[in-house]
């Protein structure tokens, strides 16, 4: 299968690429990860025990509290931060998190972004086209 | 700003707030009059920390922020840190962090509920609010208008003196979405915290704006606040309205563009369901935590008379988080002595999930826990720990049994 291309709403950030982690689950860091260990954590997650690190992280909202918007700086600071962040929708917390961190973050596409890509695709982003290449 | 006039990290600041703002469809800035700032240190890291410092070495005309701005809770309690078995490099980072923040004219509140302790918000104020907790009150309750303002985010905000305006600050953004009713009034703090839980989980998104119905009397300050909480923690909702009972609200049908769609019940039984999710510690109890958000003197002074005359078990431990001011309060009132006298700890300016709660737990062989706090039992599996829902009452009788 060639190259897909998938619009969607200009974003933060600079371009970024990777290996996909998908599920269709929400995320915040504060509820979710174990940030020294770069792996999910909470119990309840469908990546659970599964380590983010350097992937495209694909997932369906951003939910919880406001604690990701410091936590993708000092993540991405240990190197231990995702590649991109893709939402089907954010919130600003994410958005603010990621403009603070230099993080690539996109949402609102014209697919469901976690039925669009699969974990283990090769996935090139461009927050300011509002572009995303799978393959 | 932009060109740099203001200094470097002004310029940075409304970057930011630009890349923010495009991304959301903002058409221009909206000027704010306070800032509530998220700065913990367990969110900041040591990169964060360092962050900070790099600003308050700044010239005064370049570091001071320019909007009063207050604090959320701190990640530990400096006067409770040894007690707790929290490392002293925390206590020291913490302790940075202190100088790095007053060093920027920012007010070490350290409180989530702002609102209620320090300066409310009035119908109609614009503000850049960082605790999901106190936006979701300050837009509803008080008819404020603030979005999630997460700690960079508001940082940005308190320099530029404004945010981009968007979502909850715009007419179009306040419009109910979701429209609930709810079948029977909720009875204690852990039924309002309840009931926000299951309308969030059922909203689930930032731009979604539930609108309650069935509420006929005025919850206290206190309710609403625990159902905001815990509203805007299930759901990452910012806002909702009550007809009859919140400012904007005056019935249901004005809150929506078009006829309002049918609402969706909320039962005692879904309530009941959702108490027995979280099952109950009938072996042991490690501790029992009162926080998320913190007590209000009212709150304080309740659970002093709850625990009147009783001891917390040997085996479990009580903690309860209030702001500075409302321990002041305390002490002055003789509330913190009859709290402590039963083996409670009294925690000042701190927030359970705030203080390192991973470490803190490993550290006291802490995993059993027990809240009133449905928005505290909704994060605090992430760190390690089984939590549990309880009334107050429940949760008292709990850490002095030791046992559910």
């Amino acid at each position: 299968m060639g190259e897909r291309r998938i619009k969607g709403h200009v974003g933060v950030g600079g371009k970024a690429s990777g290996i996909a982690l998908v599920a269709r689950d929400n995320f915040s860091a504060r509820y979710d990860l174990d940030r020294l260990k770069g792996v999910f954590s909470r119990p309840a997650h469908a990546l659970h025990g599964q380590s983010y690190v350097n992937t495209v992280l694909v997932l369906h909202t951003a939910k919880g509290g406001v604690a990701t918007s410091w936590m993708l700086r000092e993540m991405k600071s240990r190197g231990m931060a995702p590649a991109a962040l893709l939402l089907n929708l954010g919130n600003p917390i994410m958005a603010q998190g990621a403009a603070f961190a230099e993080l690539a973050f996109m949402d609102r596409f014209e697919v469901d972004i976690t039925d669009a890509i699969q974990s283990g695709d090769h996935v090139s982003v461009d927050p300011q086209a509002g572009l995303v290449i799978v393959g | 700003m932009l060109a740099g006039r203001m200094g470097a990290v002004r310029r940075a600041a409304i970057e930011q707030q630009i890349q923010v703002g495009m991304t959301f469809d903002a058409e221009d800035f909206v000027e704010v009059s306070q800032v509530h700032l998220m700065a913990d240190t367990e969110s900041l890291g040591e990169s964060g920390v360092a962050y900070l410092e790099s600003i308050a070495a700044l010239s005064e005309e370049e570091r001071c922020v320019r909007v009063p701005t207050v604090t959320d809770p701190r990640g530990i309690d400096l006067c409770a840190y040894q007690k707790l078995n929290q490392d002293e490099h925390l206590a020291e980072l913490e302790r940075r962090t202190i100088v790095a923040m007053q060093t920027m004219g920012i007010l070490m509140t350290d409180t989530c509920i702002n609102y209620q302790t320090i300066m409310p918000p009035v119908r109609g104020e614009h503000l850049a609010f960082g605790d999901t907790g106190s936006t979701i009150y300050a837009n509803s309750v008080c008819g404020a208008r603030s979005n999630f303002e997460g700690g960079p985010a508001a940082l940005a905000a308190a320099f530029t003196g404004r945010v981009p305006r968007y979502g909850c600050h715009l007419e179009g953004g306040r419009r109910g979405t979701h429209l609930f009713e709810v079948e029977e009034r909720p009875g204690n703090l852990s039924d309002w915290g309840a009931l926000g839980a299951l309308i969030g989980q059922r909203t689930g998104s930032y731009w979604t704006v539930p609108v309650i119905a069935g509420i006929d009397q005025a919850p206290t300050s206190d309710e609403l606040k625990h159902f905001g909480a815990a509203l805007a923690s299930y759901g990452s909702v910012p806002l909702f309205h009550m007809p009859g009972i919140t400012p904007e609200a005056e019935d249901v049908e004005s809150m929506f563009d078009h006829r309002p769609p049918d609402p969706e019940v909320i039962t005692r039984s879904d309530m009941d369901a959702f108490y027995a999710s979280f099952g109950r510690h009938e072996d042991k109890v490690d501790v029992v935590v009162f926080a998320a958000p913190q007590l209000s003197l009212v709150e304080m002074q309740d659970v002093a008379r709850l625990l009147e005359g009783r001891q917390v078990h040997e085996q479990s431990a009580l903690l309860i988080a209030t702001s500075p001011e409302n321990k002041s309060a305390c002490d002055r009132m003789g509330i913190t002595d009859s709290i402590e006298s039963s083996g409670a700890m009294l925690l000042k300016g701190v927030c359970f999930y705030q203080m390192y709660a991973r470490e803190l737990g490993e550290a006291n062989g802490w995993q059993r826990l027990v809240s009133n706090s449905a928005k505290l039992v909704n994060i605090i599996s992430g760190y390690g720990y089984r939590p549990v829902l309880a009334s107050t009452e429940a949760c008292i009788d709990a850490a002095v049994k030791g046992r559910m």
